[in-house]
């Protein structure tokens, strides 16, 4: 993933986004709370993160920052995956202090799958089955001591799993 | 109605691992039917195991976690013969709740 590229989209829609704001405000219409979306973001369900089409956006509305590739976090996924409907999906990572793990799929309409809440105690590793609409980038997201890591793979998907 | 979660805690006295299996569509709103019309979306939104009081994990979903949703994780600490309690609830508000016996 090209990093640099990615913030400028990011601050480029949150640009747009703002205008669109103002405009809503102009309109008489209240949006939504950026700041306190983004601070209830540890105890409530991240609504907005997963509204974001874009996976930079979506890491920005569910953690307000952006993640470093890592080599502590490690991935288990199919190379290619026969069935988009159902692939499995595992992370783990020897980083500690371990607060969050979240999977998202840069190709799919929605690109944030699902996001983990790792209280104390509990090990930073996590298996799920996710959908892909087609082959893509599968990011694994994890927030440790207060910042984020992340490590990506292509999975080819044969069959696509969110329809059309 | 039988429950909608299945559950499977195994605690090996150092760490309990939980395996749990959930019958939900998951219909994520972009797919579309037979006739081609929209499936409004409906999936579990947010998945909670709590042990002795505390949440020791908690899923929050959205449409892309695939049909009958199944997760793993572990924990430490969990005594054999212990209650994990489980509940979801999806974008619908409908919601459900299971409490297994750690084995």
């Amino acid at each position: 993933m090209n990093i640099t590229t990615s913030e400028f989209l990011a601050n480029r829609r949150l640009v747009l986004k703002g205008a669109g704001i103002a405009a809503l405000i102009g309109l008489g219409v209240i949006p939504f709370d950026v700041p306190r979306a983004l601070a209830a973001a540890n105890d409530k369900y991240p609504e907005e993160a997963f509204k974001q089409k874009n996976e930079a956006d979506a890491i920005k509305a569910l953690y307000g920052k952006t993640a470093e590739t890592s080599d502590k976090v490690k991935m288990d996924a199919p190379e290619i995956a026969e069935n988009g409907a159902v692939v499995p999906i595992s992370a783990t990572t020897t980083l500690s202090d371990v607060t969050s793990i979240s999977f998202l799929v840069s190709e799919n309409p929605i690109s944030l799958i699902a996001s983990y809440k790792i209280p104390a105690g509990t090990l930073p590793s996590v298996a799920n089955r996710i959908k892909m609409a087609k082959t893509s980038n599968v990011t694994v997201i994890v927030e440790a001591g207060g910042k984020l890591y992340s490590a990506s793979k292509e999975i080819k998907v044969t069959v696509g799993g969110c329809g059309g | 109605m039988a429950s909608s979660i299945r559950v499977r805690a195994t605690s090996n006295g150092d760490t309990t691992e939980v395996q749990a299996l959930i019958q939900h569509p998951m219909d994520s709103g972009f797919v579309k039917d037979a006739k081609g019309e929209i499936i409004p979306p409906h999936f579990i939104q947010v998945l909670t195991f709590e042990y002795d009081g505390k949440p020791v994990f908690v899923a929050d979903w959205g449409g892309g976690v695939s049909k009958d949703p199944y997760v793993k994780f572990a924990f430490k600490g969990g005594k054999k013969g212990d209650d994990l309690k489980v509940s979801w609830v999806d974008n619908k508000g409908a919601t459900d709740t299971t409490t297994a016996k750690i084995q």
